[in-house]
């Protein structure tokens, strides 16, 4: 690869100069509800092919769209969730072409007027710095059947399940400039979209897909042609597609070439995209207004009871969560970017009994970060069927807090939990693990390897302090790890 | 008397008096509609279906729980989906579509136990004015012009099977509509009352789409109080179509009252210039006999109305073109295979489609396309505004206008112009009314030279059908048509 991106200004450096990427990201959302946008049809993902198709999606004559109220309630609330303004009067459109998954030849989306109209994302990149990109608009279409084309050697098949499900567009302004940003972008709206609820994100199901629209120019001139690259399915493949399209186009134009303004495809196989359709081929779409549609109005008090019922959302809660529990950005970061992670550290948090709710709040984000994600990643567990209460996890840290246990002990105590699903508190007094405190205990201990070692100790009083982590461990040793180290190091040095 | 020489309103009397059974008037229809195949009124007949539900209705009136149009048999056409049923808007593309749902229109027929007797004829999905571009043939009108037998006249379009239906008494009222003038022309011609009601009265669920924004379902009767009958058993709130309106239909035909004094009846001189001598003579008898009824003739003008027929034949193509595109050969109704897919499209559809209708495609997809929607869809759609106002305007100085609804009589099916601007000229007092959205209702009132019918129309304001059924009535009972056909 001939380019190297640049850290602070994000452009590309080529052999005849600098490169500005000009990104815009188009997503498309599937909005979570029972039924399609304009049928009844159930919505349900893996149903046998053909049996979630009403004769409306079917394109039957004479079936006409209704328009679902929970549909556009989601994207009021997507919109708000993403600082937009919600359009009091919006439009329907129809987009006019023609293919076989396609079943009435036109797609019902919104063009010149959609529902909602600008909005922002802040997104997170590296070492905690964060950029606002604009959305353009938001509107809402339906989707398309689904062709398989290699199942016969000369026919396509075709299942309508998915034909007018409801979808949120949600366009970014071309404000994005590198694929870390691209990146960044959809995991964050990816984020907000699964707190809202009005997505579930699931990437590999088809519920997010991006189409990425990407140009170079110098900087400060004006935009370059673009290519379009269509359905990426994946942030890893978005990064990959961005990656090999900024080199082609890069390329291109350093041989003194011009970008071709086409339809690209990613393929995930050979990470490289290819042409799809040029724009010569490109759709007349003769978009006009759906005349099965009035104009869609909302009133002002719909909009309001929406806005009164938003969650808060992962910026907001990261904020709280530095403030309230005093955890580092990167830890409230990784904590919020999951609402359910979010949930569950708030529950273990308000379960801890400790009376330092912000040092018990970092010790069990600590907790959560390291031990427990470490687990769920190598067990293959997500957070809501962890095989432990909540509540257990908060006692195990407070055993910590209390000086019950030692963290090292606490390790095993988890590991115990993690396999049985007991009490922390009963753990350790089953596996006998409570932490040794009674200096009485350690001093005997303590005097009794003294006296074993009586030539050490000679040693270390003529100067050789190194052996006193000697001591220490077979202290430790003797007393299998349970004492409390505080108060193991206080007794020793007294002794020696 | 024959059975099938009563009206509407007549037969539900002479059921409900047991002076005959649903099955013998149903019978009658029946033998009516063997007889008279040359006429091609209908594409499919449901013989079968049509005694069953007579005999069930036979049932229902001996158990004293009649239905408001029980036993009552009529028509519907083949644009209304049936369950069961083939339903083919007149096209080769949908000759083998069985519908799985009833349209809404006639489920309300159903449910109000009127009979099926079968599908009626009608040009290719609406789009004609002569029900000459039906894949099943033309219709042939019932009337002939004096010394002239042999000639086959038009009944009118695109409701041409459902005007030859009633007119030719093989069923006693059928159902219509009416997109730029498909109910009100074909009445005309044929000598029926038809009335196009306000946009959104009547339910397009399960009506297969022409132009999605001008459709509206209505009936044509033999009289006014038919099709105040009809209307009313046809209309309903329905929330399976987004434009439905939500008003709860009145009954039309018990408030039915042909009184026009004080009305301020509107001539409006766009509508009047240069009218042939038949229909000026005709529109100046209108004006007689509302004015003796104790109506006040107040001239007026619509300055928008030459703009309405160009509007219309880019509004009305615009809609089919997207509309029609369902009709690919890949789900169902006739396909032809290709070596690709494109190649299926193409060859379904050259195949399935007839010129008419592959004409006004070509004209939607035109004025749709990137360069030219705002020349022409964008345009026509601010006149249509303006055409709305001009309406809305002139109804703020009159009750309703009245005017001729088509421009001459019936012509023969050998005289009919083959340049398609011309043809669309018979469109050019009706489609005005479907444009702004508002009721229009043909009344035959006379008969020309040749002893063919002339209809006039009656416009009112949004939702003014009441108003529209008792000044038509009034010129029904003045014109005493029936019994001019009966002198014939």
């Amino acid at each position: 690869m001939s380019c190297t991106m640049s850290e602070t200004k994000n452009l590309v450096q080529g052999q005849t100069g600098l490169w500005e990427v000009v990104i815009g990201l188009e997503v498309h959302a599937q909005v979570v509800s029972k039924s399609k946008l304009f049928s009844g049809s159930s919505t349900d993902f893996g149903s046998d092919p053909n049996t979630q198709v009403s004769f409306l999606d079917a394109g039957m004559p004479g079936m006409l769209p209704v328009i679902n109220k929970v549909c556009v309630d989601q994207a009021i609330k997507t919109g708000l969730g993403l600082n937009g303004t919600i359009n009091d009067v919006s439009v329907f459109d129809r987009k006019n072409y023609f293919y076989a998954d396609l079943p009435t030849g036109y797609q019902i989306s919104q063009f010149t007027r959609p529902i909602v109209t600008g909005g922002y994302i802040d997104i997170d990149l590296e070492e905690g710095q964060t950029k606002r990109i604009n959305l353009t608009r938001i509107h809402l279409e339906q989707d398309a059947g689904k062709s398989t084309h290699d199942l016969h050697p000369s026919f396509s098949y075709i299942d309508l399940n998915r034909a007018g499900v409801a979808l949120m567009e949600i366009v970014s302004e071309p404000e994005i400039r590198s694929s870390a940003e691209a990146m960044a972008y959809v995991k964050k709206l990816r984020s907000i979209l699964r707190y809202l609820g009005s997505c579930d994100g699931n990437m590999e199901q088809g519920s997010l897909r991006v189409d990425v629209n990407v140009s170079l120019r110098r900087p400060g001139a004006e935009l370059g042609t673009r290519a379009e690259i269509k359905n990426v399915n994946s942030v890893r493949f978005l990064g990959q597609a961005l990656e090999y399209e900024i080199v082609r186009q890069l390329e291109i134009l350093e041989d003194g070439g011009s970008i071709v303004q086409e339809t690209r495809l990613f393929d995930p196989g050979k990470a490289e995209t290819r042409s799809l359709r040029s724009k010569e081929d490109a759709h007349d779409y003769r978009y006009f207004p759906d005349p099965d549609l009035r104009p869609l109005i909302l009133a002002k008090e719909r909009i309001q009871k929406i806005a009164e019922e938003m969650p808060e959302l992962p910026d907001a809660k990261r904020a709280r969560f530095m403030a309230d529990y005093g955890l580092t950005q990167y830890d409230a970061s990784v904590l919020v970017a999951e609402q359910e992670t979010a949930f569950y550290y708030e529950e273990v948090v308000k379960a801890s009994k400790e009376k330092d709710r912000r040092q018990a709040a970092k010790i069990i984000a600590n907790w959560l970060i390291g031990d427990v994600f470490g687990a769920m990643n190598r067990e293959n567990v997500t957070i809501q069927s962890l095989p432990f209460k909540s509540c257990h996890l908060a006692e195990l840290v407070d055993l910590i807090l209390d000086g019950t246990i030692s963290g090292k002990i606490a390790k095993d105590v988890f590991s115990a939990l993690w396999q049985s699903g007991k009490s922390p508190k009963d753990l350790v007094k089953e596996l006998g693990l409570q932490q040794i405190s009674d200096p009485s205990v350690i001093e005997g201990i303590i005097e009794q390897i003294l006296t074993e070692q009586a030539q050490k100790v000679a040693e270390y009083r003529s100067g050789k302090e190194q052996l006193f982590g000697f001591f220490i461990g077979l202290i430790m040793k003797a007393l299998q790890g349970k004492a409390n180290p505080a108060l193991v190091n206080e007794i020793l040095k007294k002794k020696l | 008397m024959s059975l099938t020489n009563l009206t509407l309103t007549e037969a539900r009397e002479a059921l409900l008096n047991k002076k005959c059974s649903a099955t013998e008037l149903t019978r009658s229809f029946l033998d009516r509609m063997d007889a008279n195949r040359d006429l091609n009124a209908y594409i499919t007949e449901t013989p079968d279906l049509a005694l069953k539900q007579a005999q069930e209705s036979d049932q229902r009136i001996a158990a004293g729980t009649a239905r408001p149009m029980e036993g009552l048999p009529i028509g519907i056409k083949d644009l209304f989906c049936t369950k069961g049923v083939r339903t083919t808007a007149g096209s080769k593309i949908l000759g083998n579509f069985v519908p799985r749902y009833e349209s809404t229109v006639s489920q309300n027929l159903l449910d109000a136990g009127s009979v099926f007797l079968g599908k009626t004829n009608m040009d290719e999905f609406a789009m004609g004015s002569a029900n000459l571009t039906s894949a099943f043939g033309p219709v042939i009108s019932p009337w002939k012009k004096k010394g002239n037998p042999n000639q086959k006249l038009v009944p009118g379009g695109s409701s041409g099977g459902s005007a030859a239906a009633v007119a030719g008494r093989l069923a006693l009222a059928t159902t219509a509509s009416d997109t730029g003038g498909s109910i009100r022309q074909p009445a005309a011609f044929t000598g029926l009352v038809g009335i196009k009601p306000t946009y959104g009265l009547c339910s397009r669920y399960g009506m297969v789409a022409f132009a999605s924004s001008l459709d509206q379902a209505g009936p044509l009767t033999h009289t006014v109080k038919d099709a105040a009958l009809m209307l009313q058993t046809m209309a309903s709130y329905d929330k399976k179509d987004a434009t439905s309106l939500n008003v709860s239909v009145p009954d039309y035909l018990a408030s039915l009252s042909p009184n026009v004094k004080g009305l301020k009846v509107g001539i409006a001189k766009e509508y009047t210039d240069n009218l042939d001598e038949d229909a000026q003579k005709l529109l100046q008898k209108g004006i007689d006999w509302l004015t003796a009824g104790g109506a006040t003739i107040h001239h007026v003008s619509l300055k928008t109305t030459s703009y309405a027929l160009p509007t219309y034949y880019i509004i009305a193509p615009a809609e089919a073109s997207s509309n029609l595109a369902r009709y690919d050969g890949v789900r169902y109704g006739v396909r032809v295979d290709g070596k690709s897919l494109d190649e299926l499209y193409e060859n379904s559809r050259r195949h399935g489609f007839g010129e008419e209708v592959r004409r006004r495609i070509m004209i939607g997809t035109y004025v749709l396309s990137a360069g030219y929607y705002d020349a022409y869809y964008l345009k026509a759609q601010k006149v249509r505004k303006l055409i709305t106002q001009d309406f809305e305007n002139t109804f703020r100085d009159v009750d309703v206008l009245l005017t001729p609804t088509t421009p001459t009589a019936a012509f023969a099916i050998d005289e009919t112009p083959t340049d398609p601007v011309t043809m669309y000229l018979n469109d050019i007092f009706t489609v005005t009314v479907n444009l702004a959205g508002l009721p229009g209702i043909s009344v035959p009132s006379g008969l020309n030279q040749d002893g063919l019918p002339l209809g006039l129309q009656l416009i009112g304001p949004h939702l003014s059908e009441q108003l529209l059924f008792n000044v038509a009535a009034a010129l029904e009972d003045a014109a005493d048509f029936s019994t001019q056909i009966k002198s014939l």
